[in-house]
């Protein structure tokens, strides 16, 4: 798999086609290589590891990763495994990444990054606990995340301590430090909201004029509090006087799948990754404008088949090659979880058949 | 040996806790103590140690002890 150099500069007529080869040929190497997965290509689809459109490729939905374990390699060539939090009645998902997918991802997410910030690493400010990346072995999403994402920057500052409050005489410090230089604030959604936000209320606004924010890790929290992307980016800016606030949405079990915001608020697929809506019941694949179930592709995961995944957030689809920020592709947006209680079915019959 | 190249083998033994002499051009990234943590420590410890701050494609590119060498030439270190 090859990381394009630049993410956004390729037309739907040449991705579709170079996509669908390419996800057809993974399809074709998961089924060969993990049994689970070959076992609902054949009580689901027929058996068939070749198909004509995205559209027809077997999505796995996410759910499946917290009750099996779908991995695609010999268990010695595992150099990571990474691990969903999510709620303990939900269980984790488990994701095995071989030393080739996790470069792989690595090499994506800088690849889009660079589109963003260039090619020189930056000063940055990471809104969590040093000790958030310090397991070796097992990786959280947001450990993955900040460990990821801190590539992009030098002369790191973990702002929160073990208590997760903020260290205000090492930010003051960085800041005259790099005073003229462009900053990296990076942090999950909520973390920034409730330990960094909330607490600098309390104090005055900062200027981080330099900055450039980027969160992501999801809104539901927000959501429960009534925040949303408008009003964080608004509160950012104002309070924390950032001139640039960036979004991303990703998933643990699709790593290097990562959608960024653009100038515009849109979500973007970039060269190795592409998205669909479906119908929350019927599954059927839905049209532009149409609000459905995301279903994410990548041609990353070879050594888990989290190549085609159906995950269990609501979006829909801008449009594509045309929004206004000039990038191509796909762009999108994300507006939630689907309540459990309507997913249940797509998982249990798969579960079913195992 | 240069001061330059004993240096970077200074940076190398103390980040990924090997004997100087284990050091060569193969060092690699995934072998043994060089993982992605030990990885970002080594490009910090390069940077400061060089009084530099290599881009993320070099970051990304330094896959080998060898490869150490020919970015730091890049950035005009004598090596």
């Amino acid at each position: 798999m090859s990381v394009a150099a630049a993410p956004y500069d390729e037309l739907a007529s040449s991705k579709r086609a170079r996509l669908l080869n390419e996800l057809n040929e993974l399809t074709h190497w998961h089924a060969e290589h993990c049994e689970p997965y070959r076992r609902i290509l054949s009580a689901a689809f027929a058996g068939q590891t070749l198909f004509r459109s995205i559209e027809e490729l077997p999505a796995i939905p996410v759910r499946l990763f917290k009750t099996i374990d779908l991995v695609s390699v010999p268990p010695t060539e595992i150099v990571k495994t990474m691990h969903s939090s999510g709620t303990s009645s939900q269980g984790h998902s488990k994701v095995f990444l071989d030393m080739s997918t996790a470069g792989a991802q690595t090499r994506a997410l800088l690849s889009i990054m660079k589109s963003l910030l260039g090619s020189k690493r930056v000063p940055m400010v990471i809104v969590d606990n040093v000790n958030t990346i310090n397991q070796r072995e097992a990786f959280s999403a947001r450990a993955a995340a900040v460990r990821g994402f801190s590539q992009l920057g030098c002369d790191h500052l973990y702002l929160l301590n073990d208590a997760m409050e903020v260290n205000w005489d090492a930010l003051q410090d960085f800041t005259s430090r790099h005073k003229g230089e462009t900053l990296l604030v990076f942090g999950f959604t909520f973390i920034i909201w409730q330990y960094f936000y909330q607490e600098s209320l309390k104090r005055g606004k900062l200027d981080l004029s330099d900055g450039i924010l980027i969160h992501g890790g999801g809104w539901k929290k927000l959501t429960d509090q009534q925040v949303s992307n408008e009003e964080f980016k608004r509160c950012m800016r104002d309070q924390l006087g950032v001139r640039h606030v960036y979004n991303y949405y990703g998933l643990v079990e699709q790593t290097g799948s990562i959608f960024i915001e653009c100038a515009e608020g849109n979500l973007h697929a970039p060269a190795y990754a592409d998205v669909l809506i479906r119908h929350p019941e019927t599954f059927r694949p839905l049209p532009f404008g149409a609000r459905g179930l995301l279903q994410l592709m990548s041609n990353i995961p070879r050594s888990y088949p989290g190549h085609v995944l159906l995950t269990e957030d609501l979006g829909l689809i801008l449009g594509e090659d045309d929004c206004p920020c000039d990038r191509k592709g796909k762009y999108f947006m994300v507006e939630g979880r689907l309540p459990h209680a309507e997913l249940r079915g797509c998982s249990d019959t798969y579960q079913e058949r195992l | 040996m240069s001061e330059n190249e004993m240096t970077l083998r200074a940076a190398f033994c103390e980040v990924l806790s090997l004997p100087e002499d284990q050091i060569t051009d193969e060092t690699s990234y995934g072998t043994t103590k060089w993982d992605s943590i030990a990885h970002m420590a080594l490009v910090a410890a390069i940077d400061s140690s060089f009084n530099l701050t290599m881009d993320t494609d070099d970051l990304l590119g330094m896959s080998s002890y060898g490869k150490a060498k020919e970015i730091l030439r890049k950035y005009g270190i004598q090596i």
